[in-house]
């Protein structure tokens, strides 16, 4: 969106050529903190995690090259197994109920109606307070003697005996998975919610007319217009969620008896509390596979928007 | 005709009405029990009998003074409020000069390194901390808060850069040769016209800085190991459990008194938090 403004040429040369190559200097000075923070603390930690990673390294033990064996230690593991499946089970599931359930908040939330600036700060409060003390709330009222929730249904008379919320592996990862999406919603309704208020509310008003009911209105008309957008939200939860640490480590640290882990905490387990840190580093990288992939679809998506 | 769609229209009102509401039970609820249970009587938070939901056996505000007089909760508070200012600021500067320095100054690669900045964001923490447990304990600061200072930022800067790229890309560059031909420096040209324009931008990168820093849970946990260091969040749920019991009263306060800052400061800037995320999000 340049617009050359006619200027005199004269007055102009001398000035550019003299602040060119001082143009050059500052803009990498001014960049030289950026990109020392992000070699420094995030290239050569990746690459370091790589070389640990092959390697013996234990805490107060150098250790030496072993090749792949952490790997393939790591994929023989039948609790890695367990952790690996449930990474993609949880992302899965908890990135299905944000993104559905968010947009259905957003699209409530674009009509207009009395109260909607308090439904709106409301709805930003699990995204607001640290997961980790949100986390802890709800183990709260997953606990197995006085759980709120427990109490409720058996009122209602939906229960009759306790459900095992956090004591059994399959009830323990819905929590879980509730849990995340909880939290992850509102970023979804928030995000979708600002996508919808570009949309021109004439085009709607133009496919009703057109006998197009609310069903195909969203699906032709809102659904387009609000593809990048969700695509962008997408990704950024399921990375997030992918390496998700704090929800399992607070919630249920992994149990019980290891079935609820993630890749991310058992690899904590494995490099930070047992000191394996060549064998955590290890597991923790299988996780990269899968991120990469993710970030080459939207960046592949992206550039296909720009070329358009 | 008319009174018919009329009627159908209040129903659908009502309707999504109702879905709110459910909604709004499911937003609320665990951070109301948090706030409840913290005000309880330790009697009525073990008894079965009564209605959960309500104070019934009066409120008490024991579980807070125990929190300020039997542990070490005012040290945690004072470590993350030093730290979280400190890599605030840190953050902000930096990414204030790459941003400056991306979108404005020609450099070769700006693109490049536009994507890289993007890219480096998507590298989580769970990939990071155990090379970074190295490096922290080559550096010699295992267990030292000010460790925090170093790896805090790896999760912000490229995030607020971006964010920060998008406000000083939206300024006409006719502007600042102008500003140039007026003899302004690139100093007085950041501090002058970007900065004041780029305002929604640097309270969303502030804030997200803000809550990043505040929440941050695993570093501290896999780094810092004694209580004199210890971070909030880490302190709250790992060092007020006493073996295997739990004391929820005290917990909840612990919670609720941690989430408080935030919770304060974005039910003041919201609105710039919103949008300045969301213009960020949607110019990708």
């Amino acid at each position: 969106m340049e617009v050359a403004l006619p200027r005199p040429r004269a007055a102009r040369e001398p000035f550019l050529t003299r602040s060119l190559d001082n143009e050059r200097l500052l803009a990498a000075i001014l960049l030289a903190p950026a990109v020392l923070i992000l070699a420094v603390f995030i290239a050569y930690p990746f690459v370091m995690g790589v070389w640990l990673s092959l390697s013996s390294t234990s805490v107060g033990n150098p250790g030496e090259f072993v090749g792949l064996k952490n790997f393939l230690k790591a994929w023989d593991d039948s609790i890695f197994r367990t952790a690996f499946g449930n990474t993609f089970f949880y992302t899965f599931w908890a990135t299905v109920f944000k993104l559905s359930l968010g947009m259905w908040v957003a699209l409530l939330l674009n009509r207009h109606f009395r109260g909607k600036r308090l439904v709106r700060a409301a709805m930003l409060l699990p995204f607001i307070i640290p997961t980790v003390l949100s986390t802890f709330a709800w183990r709260w009222m997953f606990d197995p003697t006085f759980s709120v929730l427990n109490w409720t249904l058996y009122k209602a008379g939906l229960i009759a005996t306790k459900l095992p919320f956090l004591s059994d592996s399959t009830w323990a990862m819905w929590c879980a998975i509730s849990i995340n999406t909880w939290r992850g919603m509102p970023f979804f309704a928030i995000t979708l919610l600002a996508g919808l208020q570009t949309i021109n509310p004439d085009l709607h008003e133009a496919a009703s007319l057109d006998g197009a009911n609310a069903w195909r209105r969203f699906w032709h008309v809102t659904w387009p217009l609000l593809k990048p957008v969700t695509l962008v939200v997408v990704v950024f939860s399921v990375i997030q969620t992918f390496s998700d640490f704090q929800l399992i480590y607070v919630l249920t640290g992994g149990g019980p008896a290891n079935s609820t882990h993630l890749v991310a905490t058992y690899a904590y387990q494995i490099g930070v509390g047992a000191g394996l840190l060549g064998e955590g580093a290890a597991i923790s990288l299988f996780m990269l596979p899968v991120l990469f992939f993710v970030v080459w679809m939207q960046l592949r998506y992206l550039r296909r928007l720009e070329g358009a | 005709m008319i009174r018919s769609i009329k009627t159908r229209r209040q129903a659908v009102l009502v309707v999504c009405y109702g879905v709110i509401a459910v909604f709004m039970v499911f937003f609320l609820f665990p951070p109301y029990w948090m706030a409840l249970t913290s005000f309880k009587t330790n009697q009525e938070i073990e008894s079965l009998k009564g209605i959960p939901f309500l104070i019934q056996q009066g409120a008490t505000l024991k579980h807070y003074q125990d929190l300020f007089t039997k542990t070490d909760f005012l040290i945690y508070l004072k470590n993350t409020a030093i730290i979280t200012t400190l890599v605030t600021i840190l953050s902000l500067v930096i990414s204030v000069l790459a941003a400056y320095s991306l979108s404005r100054l020609g450099f070769i690669g700006a693109g490049i390194l536009g994507t890289g900045v993007f890219l480096t964001y998507l590298v989580p923490d769970t990939l990071l901390f155990i090379p970074f447990f190295k490096i922290i304990g080559w550096l010699g600061l295992l267990n030292s808060k000010w460790s925090l200072l170093l790896v805090f930022p790896t999760a912000i800067v490229p995030f607020c850069t971006w964010i920060l790229i998008g406000y000083f890309a939206s300024i006409p560059r006719e502007l600042d040769e102008a500003a140039l031909v007026d003899g302004a420096n690139h100093l007085q040209m950041l501090l002058r016209i970007f900065l004041p324009v780029a305002v929604p931008g640097l309270v969303a990168a502030t804030m997200f800085a803000f809550t990043i820093s505040w929440a941050g849970f695993l570093y501290p946990m896999a780094f810092i190991f004694s209580n004199e260091e210890q971070l909030l969040t880490v302190g709250t749920v790992t060092t007020l459990i006493k073996g295997d019991v739990y004391h929820w009263g005290g917990l909840m306060a612990g919670a609720l008194l941690a989430c408080l800052p935030p919770v304060l400061l974005y039910a003041f800037l919201m609105d710039y938090y919103i949008s300045g995320l969301t213009s960020g999000s949607t110019k990708a």
